[in-house]
């Protein structure tokens, strides 16, 4: 039985104001892009609406009823997001976006050297924050350009070295142990591919990296929005996502972290309401989820991501993913029928969440999308910011056909009918 | 669909004056860092003449094509002539439709008057094109004309 019924999904897709516009001289859009950024359901845009037309003040100042109700709203909403991963309200830490929650662990690992990073902190837990030279810093060569550059910098600024377990022909990890030592301070890595679509199995991760006392932290950008993600579950020492593609708001991410690890680390941005104590000379600062949450919070979006997230939990965490899977499987299967299409990652469904990227033989990406789009099928296009990894399997670029809970088979019909016009546009055959 | 005219098709199945020759005064190397295409671009230019103009490209068929019929247009040409052709496809390019070119001025570079449209596809077309004006500058050519008429958001 399908995830949703066809009336089930209709229902949903009533949802999204967006799908009912046209594009390209009214063509119906057909949007495969959701893993560059989702569309947003009516609630969500309420919610910010209802926030910024009742409550709106600056959360976590003043003392009257508006900054209480605002700081009110800021705060259920970091509450609905950690019950949504399973974690504590006080291990949550709202940042710009996925990009900047990663940036926030490796500066604060980058700082954790430093005199007086954080006064009062377990040494022994500031010491597994630390790192130099000799030290090794490991990433996979899968990763988006958010979980790669970061730690590039941190190597680079603290002198420690950067490795990376690499990505077998048919998309999936090499065996982490060979890279995963002594030295290591850090492994970093994503839980789905935003371009080959791995689900990776997190196990053989974090148990290499807990058998050295490395800290993990892994890149949740493409899983929390398509299958049930559960912090404890994962045993990771830090998960990071970002709201937009979870049909919320732009401008605004999460980080989860543990709470020891967080208490110790110094902050990344600092200023106003990170604070304790403030002197001309010298600062303390507020214990965590605050002192990593400089200037005037989110609130409007944190609002607005909180209702996303109860609208997929109400939805059903389980459903999305088998949703998910049901459009992956068809999409791959079609692909499959066409020889002149290769589709870059694992052939098997059930190991791939959200995305199908693929080349065509002798045509470029962008020309392959830019067909697509006169169709009114939008699809990304380019290296989807996984360079190296486009570059470890041989292409320049790829095109990506991209899912979310909106996702029709009709809306994969559509895209294959249009791919099949691409050879001919061309002047190749089929 | 109309963007992919004949010209474009042709031009970037089989581009013309393409590969890295010798003798050049100047190489560049550029990409578009959004869609990872690069093109290595070379020039000579003596007496203020544009002898040769050879490159190594791997892109979409829009970004080959230009650079191909920028060859074309450029090769045997004075360095004010070859800035004037790229200032009239800039003009073109960055016009959304509303400049459609004049053969007299671009050429073959008319073909490309679809991309307008497309502001995400301008880059492309216009990728080998800021590569010539880049190396020229690198042979000492005064190419400030480009940069005085530049449109607000290329």
């Amino acid at each position: 039985m399908p995830a949703f019924t066809e009336k089930e999904l209709a229902r949903i897709r009533a949802d999204f104001p967006v799908l009912a516009r046209t594009v390209r001289d009214g063509r119906p859009l057909v949007y495969l892009d959701s893993g560059a950024t989702a569309q947003k359901p009516w609630c969500v845009l309420e919610a910010e609406q209802e926030y910024y037309s009742t409550r709106n003040a600056a959360v976590h100042r003043g003392a009257h009823q508006l900054a209480e109700e605002a700081t009110e709203a800021f705060e259920a909403a970091r509450a609905t997001v950690a019950r949504f991963i399973g974690a504590r309200p006080d291990e949550v830490v709202f940042t710009k976006n996925g990009t900047e929650a990663i940036n926030l662990v490796a500066y604060a690992m980058s700082n954790a050297g430093a005199p007086g990073a954080i006064d009062g902190a377990d040494p022994e837990v500031a010491a597994r924050l630390q790192l130099g030279p000799g030290n090794e810093i490991v990433v996979t060569e899968m990763e988006h350009h958010a979980n790669l550059v970061p730690w590039q910098e941190l190597a680079r600024r603290t002198g420690a070295t950067l490795r990376w377990i690499g990505v077998t022909d048919d998309g999936y990890l090499e065996d982490p142990a060979t890279v995963v030592g002594e030295r290591t301070k850090v492994l970093a890595f994503t839980q789905v591919s935003n371009v080959l679509g791995t689900l990776n199995d997190l196990a053989p991760l974090v148990a290499a990296a807990r058998a050295v006392g490395a800290l993990t932290l892994v890149d949740a950008c493409q899983s929390v929005p398509h299958l049930p993600v559960d912090v404890q579950a994962l045993g990771v020492d830090f998960l990071a996502f970002t709201g937009h593609k979870v049909l919320g708001p732009s401008g605004i991410g999460v980080l989860w972290g543990r709470p020891e690890l967080l208490a110790a680390m110094p902050p990344f941005i600092t200023g106003g309401s990170m604070i304790e104590l403030v002197h001309m000379d010298r600062s303390t600062y507020a214990p965590p989820p605050q002192r990593f949450e400089a200037g005037v919070p989110m609130a409007a979006q944190a609002v607005g991501l909180a209702t996303a997230v109860e609208y997929l939990t109400e939805t059903g965490m389980d459903r999305v993913h088998q949703h998910d899977t049901e459009l992956t499987a068809y999409c791959l299967e079609q692909l499959a029928e066409r020889p002149w299409v290769r589709v870059l990652g694992p052939t098997d469904p059930a190991r791939r969440v959200g995305a199908v990227a693929f080349t065509v033989e002798g045509i470029h990406p962008h020309d392959v999308g830019q067909v697509l789009d006169d169709r009114g099928i939008a699809v990304r296009t380019g290296h989807h910011c996984a360079w190296p990894l486009h570059r470890r399997l041989g292409v320049p670029a790829s095109t990506r056909a991209s899912f979310s809970v909106y996702t029709t088979r009709g809306d994969i019909d559509a895209f294959i009918e249009a791919l099949d016009t691409v050879p001919g546009v061309f002047g190749l055959s089929a | 669909m109309d963007l992919y005219g004949e010209l474009i098709l042709d031009h970037a199945k089989h581009p013309q004056h393409v590969g890295l020759r010798e003798p050049f005064g100047a190489e560049v190397h550029h990409v578009n860092p959004t869609c990872g295409d690069e093109v290595t671009l070379r020039v000579q230019v003596a007496d203020g003449v544009i002898h040769d103009v050879s490159y190594d490209a791997q892109g979409c068929s829009i970004s080959i094509a230009a650079t191909s019929v920028l060859a074309e247009e450029t090769i045997g040409h004075p360095v004010d002539e070859a800035l004037e052709t790229f200032l009239a496809m800039r003009r073109m390019l960055t016009s959304k439709g509303a400049d459609a070119g004049d053969p007299e001025e671009i050429g073959d570079g008319v073909a490309f008057a679809g991309v307008s449209r497309y502001p995400s596809r301008v880059k492309c077309a216009l990728l080998g094109w800021t590569a010539f004006t880049d190396a020229l500058a690198r042979t000492g050519e005064d190419i400030s004309v480009v940069s005085e008429t530049a449109p607000s958001r290329p």
